[in-house]
Order: C-alpha cells, then structure tokens, then sequence
C-alpha cells in the first residue's frame, strides 16, 4: 500500500483508470464528472498515454471507440445530458463488441435539470438508453476506496466481455473527500488476441468458449471489417433472421454466463433481521447510517448494498425477501431501482420506496422514518 | 490488362451495393490508386465510414475497415490515428454524413489538424434513404423532401474545410478520375487533416429528381461544368454560373498535427514513451 491520501471520488476514478491501463480518453467538460477529465489530461501524458478533449459528448465517444479499435485502453466520463448524447455509441460498442468504459456521474435530470446537485435517476437510462436489445454492465460504488476499484473492475470486465461498462457514480461520491490508500498494483486483464492467422481462416467475430470473440486490434494484418449493422462471425452485415438472431442471443449470453461472479453485494446487520434496506452508491452511505441507527434503537434491521447495478443482482434479492419481511428501497429518484427490487422479489415481501428528488442526499433519520412506517404497516 | 488495385478490395464482397450507373465505385478506386501511388502498406491503413451509399466502400475495400455510425467517422479516426499513430488513416463520407449530421465532428477535425485523410462522396443527396435533400443540394434542386425545389442554401464543403483550418483542401469530380486520383494522393502526402470533395453522380436519386438524364449525362455535365482552378481564378465573374464549379488544390499549407503536437507534449513534461 502506498501511504495515505486526501482524494476525491473523480480522482480516484482516474487513478484507478491509469492503473487498470487506460492509456486514452477523449472527453467533453460537464459538471460533475469533470474532475476525471481534468485528472486524465494531467496524468495520461505522464504514462504515455493520450487525452483528447473532443467538440462534444457524442465526438468522445467516437475517438474511445476508435482508440479501442487501435489496441488502446479507453475511457470517457460524463453526466446528465451528455449520457443521453452518448447513448448512439454505446450501442454501436455493444453491437461491434468494443471494450470501453463510459464513466456517468449522475445529477439531477432531466434536462439540464440541477447539475451540481446529487441524483441516482439515471439507473434506467443506463440499462435501457440506446436503441434495441442489448447486454449492460453498470457498476456503482460508494466511496472514494470503492471508486478506484471499481474503475479497475469496469476496464478489465469491459475488456474481457468486449462489451461497454458503465461505471455509474453519482455527485455525492464523485466530489467526496476521503483518505484512502491505493493499492501499489491491481490486477489486469489483458485483451485476448487472435488465436488464428488469417491463412487459419481467422474470423474476428468468431465466438471464443466464453461467447466473446477475440477481434484483432487495427493494424495487425488481419484486415478486419467493424460495423454497427448486425453481422455474423466474419464481422459483415448479412440480413439473415438467423444471423440476427443468434447475434443478439450470443451478446446477452456472454454476460449471463458470466452470472453470479460479475454481481457483487454486500450485506450488513443482516444476520436476524426482519426488513431491509436496499441502496447503492452515495445512498447506501446513508442508509448504513440509518441501519445502524436503527440496530442501535432495538430494530431488526439490515442492509443490502448494490454494487453490481446492471445486470441486476435477481438471485440475491429473491433470497432476502424470502427472508424479511419488508424491503425498503432507499434511491435519490422517483423510483427506479424499486421497480427491479420489486420484480426480483417475486410478491414474496412488502416493497416500498424510499426515494428523493430535491437536489438534497438523504439524511439517516429520512430512512430511518421510512424503515419505521414500513415496519408499521407491514405490522399492522 | 494491369488490375494491380484488386488487391485492395475484398473480391467476396463484390458486386456492390450501388445502383447501375453510381460514381461511388470511380472514387472508390481512385482511393485504392492513390494509396498505391503513395505506396502505403495495405496492412497499415485503415478505412474508416460513416453511414449512406458512400459509407458502405469501407466494406468493399480489403483493409481494417470501421463503418461506424451515421455523421461519426471523423471522431472514431482520430481515435483510430491518436492510438496508433503508424496507422494510415483515411475517412469515407458522403454530402449528408459529413455536412449534416456529422457537420460539428468535420470541423472540429479541420481545427485539430489530425493527420487524417477524408474524402467527401458528394452526390448532392441522400442516397440510402431515397432521395432527400441535404446541405449540399444546390438551391432549386428537387429532393423528395424538397418537391418544389430546395430553398436551402448549400455548403462549399471546401471553403468550410478550408476555414476551419484543414491544411489540404481540393476537389474533382467522377470524371475527371487521373485528377481526382492525384487530389487524393496530395491528401494522403500532406500530414495533417487533408479533405477531398469528389463529385458523383447520382442517377437513380438526384438525376432522375432533376432530370439530369443517364450516368453518362451526368458525367458530361461534370466535364461541362468544372474548371480547372488555375482556369477559374481568371474567370470573369459573369462566367461563373451557378452550375460552374472550380476543381483542384484550393488549399496546401502546412501546420504540425495534432498528433505530432501531443508526442512534443509528452516529450516535453518527460512522460513515458507511447
């Protein structure tokens, strides 16, 4: 470990970036993400590494892709309205199988909305927002500590799925201050290169044991062909309802597969409790507040941490509302996360939400009060 | 009969997708003959498109080849080229892809001086959607979306180019193919952000809409209508008609790229090589 220091979440991100082996990014300035393209700019140099401030949202996610292409780690970041702008390019990278990583530090929408205010709403954009259907990983962490690891984890899934990750903060952890220490090397997945020559009858979108094919790198010889319109394993469009099918089947089996290993939660006060709490990111710091609070005043109380938000941690909520009697879903939205909860839990306990929408973090009492009227009701 | 360009294309893919009588597949092969004119290694470059009639060369031509999304080539090359910078870059786009849609990403390119070479497919038309206007339909043109003429006011891709700081700007035409070979050759040579307009006819969407007659009407009408630049610099004003346009290097200077500029940067704050 190296020795302590005072970091901000977006610092951290880049950090973690930079030791995960990000050596591109290309971004546009939006409060409050950027810190991480400030960060970037300074330290890819440094790595000979490159940072690019791009025309807008939409121009940065088209030179990651492009610097993926080329053999480079890449990464972007962004919030709000410039998430919504990159939405067309996140589903060219599921399409194409491109590894990258598109960091949202979420403010208040929609719209402009308040940008320097706290939300969690964008949950859903981040699973639903580009067009047709497609795999998702998102992954939202809740302390400057997490952050760093968490940017570590979204380059080496993105990499090692070709697919794009979301690492998705929120205001609240992108500009808190902690004293962490980083570790002095993490663990990296390097890209996996072709494992036939062309004269082997190579083809780049040919699916390895995992689902995910090993696409060569620009400039290598193998003469490869990238697009956005569906293709089969040759990588060119064919117009085939079978080729259609089996495209977008082998995209969101390559994650499923990948299964529980991929979904990280974390349980606290959990050992007898009767209700829950369910958070993630900025939130979740709250609602341990409020648990412990709760525990403190005799109540049988726990919390469920999301980290993994997408794709969404089914299994995990399906055994904890068969053990509670009441979930409590605490989210900086008007109901988002809930809805998944809620589905997962399969009618077997009480769902309710606990959401906020007013530029404010909760504060421990606001779920405290919540977890009480749940109990209450669900009691009653 | 020397064919020494097939090798650059991808003889499984073939026939193309364009209608008979289309100059997409002229430019398409003056590209190929100015990357062998320029000598560059075939597994070194890359094509990368956007999205219309134009786009889909990528897909024809036998090198790592990027058709990306519709307005976006010029961000995913400099992407391409900042990465890696032995590779050879060289953009694909049409009237629409890279005036409309991909209007702000074009300039911007020309600002940044990436060492990129992007040839314009100018049909004066969207083609793959069947015929409606864009920027670079002359006014009183008709359009499936301009059914009584265009009242737009078109772009001079080139001047555009030129003004946002492109340090290579020319154009020809599908007929004047030695010429347009050697504009895409000076792109290719000059390193920095080169664009080439290279007019094409489009009979099937923009003639027959405007009664251009066939192919080879059209292509004669090129050959009516564009003037040499050296030519058109001495015309009298009166001469220059509406149909009249210059072809040739309009624009040839020399600013260091953005890549070049960056590897200086890197260099000079003592950063690791990349």
């Amino acid at each position: 470990m190296s020795k302590a220091r005072l970091m901000q979440g977006n610092e951290a991100c880049a950090e973690g970036a930079i030791a995960a082996g990000v050596r591109f990014f290309a971004g546009y300035p939006i409060t409050p993400s950027t810190e991480i393209a400030e960060t970037m700019a300074k330290l890819l140099p440094q790595y000979g590494g490159k940072f690019i401030q791009m025309e807008d949202e939409i121009g940065s996610m088209g030179a990651i892709l492009g610097a993926s292409l080329a053999g480079l780690k890449s990464m972007d970041a962004t919030s709000g309205p410039g998430f919504s702008l990159k939405q067309e390019l996140i589903g060219y990278a599921a399409c194409a199988e491109i590894p990258c990583v598109l960091v949202n530090v979420q403010r208040v929408g929609p719209s402009t909305g308040q940008p320097t205010a706290p939300s969690q709403a964008d949950v859903m954009q981040v699973r639903w927002g580009t067009h047709g259907d497609h795999p998702m990983i998102a992954l939202a962490p809740w302390s400057v500590r997490e952050t760093y690891d968490a940017t570590v984890m979204a380059v080496n899934y993105s990499e090692r799925f070709r697919t794009p990750v979301i690492l998705l903060m929120d205001e609240i952890i992108g500009h808190l201050r902690e004293k962490v220490e980083l570790p002095d090397s993490v663990e990296v997945y390097e890209r996996r290169k072709p494992k036939k020559t062309r004269a082997e009858g190579y083809e780049p979108y040919e699916p390895d044991e995992d689902l995910v094919p090993n696409v060569a790198d620009f400039g290598k010889g193998y003469h490869i062909h990238v697009t956005g319109l569906l293709h089969d394993a040759t990588g060119f469009p064919v117009g085939s309802p079978k080729v259609t099918e089996e495209s977008i089947r082998r995209l969101h089996e390559k994650i499923a597969r990948a299964g529980d290993e991929i979904i990280h939660t974390e349980e606290y006060f959990m050992e007898d409790a009767e209700y829950a709490v369910v958070a993630f990111g900025g939130t979740a710091r709250t609602a341990y507040e409020a648990v412990r609070n709760a525990r403190e005043a005799g109540k049988k109380v726990g919390l469920l941490r999301l980290m993994t938000i997408w794709p969404f941690a089914d299994k995990v909520i399906e055994q904890l509302a068969a053990k509670v009697k009441g979930i409590l879903v605490a989210e900086l939205n008007y109901g988002q996360v809930v809805h998944e909860v809620r589905r997962a839990a399969q009618g077997k306990c009480l769902v309710e939400l606990c959401g906020k929408y007013n530029m404010k973090s909760f504060e421990p009492k606001e779920i405290e009060a919540a977890i009480d009227e749940m109990c209450a009701r669900r009691d009653a | 009969m020397e064919r020494s360009y097939e090798k650059y294309f991808r003889q499984n893919r073939l026939p193309h997708l364009w209608c008979p009588g289309c100059g997409n597949g002229i430019v398409m092969k003056a590209i190929v003959q100015a990357i062998e004119k320029e000598g560059l290694n075939q597994d070194n470059t890359v094509i990368v498109s956007g999205i219309g009639c134009s786009s889909r060369a990528s897909g024809y031509m036998d090198f790592d080849t990027l058709h990306t999304a519709h307005g976006r080539a010029i961000p995913f090359a400099t992407g391409v080229k900042l990465a890696n910078p032995e590779l050879n870059v060289i953009v694909i786009t049409g009237d629409g892809d890279c005036t409309a849609i991909g209007g702000n990403h074009f300039i911007h390119g020309c600002r940044r001086n990436v060492d990129l070479t992007v040839v314009l497919f100018d049909n004066n038309i969207y083609g793959m959607t069947g015929g409606q206007a864009s920027p670079m339909t002359p006014t009183g043109k008709k359009a499936t979306t301009a059914p009584y003429g265009s009242v737009d006011r078109p772009f001079n891709a080139c001047d555009l180019a030129g003004a946002a700081g492109a340090t290579y700007v020319a154009r020809s035409t599908a007929f004047h193919v030695k010429h347009l070979t050697d504009m895409i050759s000076g792109g290719i040579r000059n390193k920095g952000f080169s664009f080439i307009e290279a007019v094409v006819q489009c009979p099937t969407a923009y003639g027959r809409k405007n009664k251009m007659g066939s192919p080879a009407d059209m292509l004669a009408w090129m050959r009516d209508n564009a003037v040499m630049k050296a030519a058109w610099d001495k015309m009298p004003e009166e001469q220059k008609t509406s149909e009249k346009f210059p072809i040739g290097v309009f624009l040839d200077s020399s600013y260091e790229d953005y890549g070049n500029a960056y590897e200086g940067l890197i260099q000079r704050i003592g950063g690791k090589k990349s």
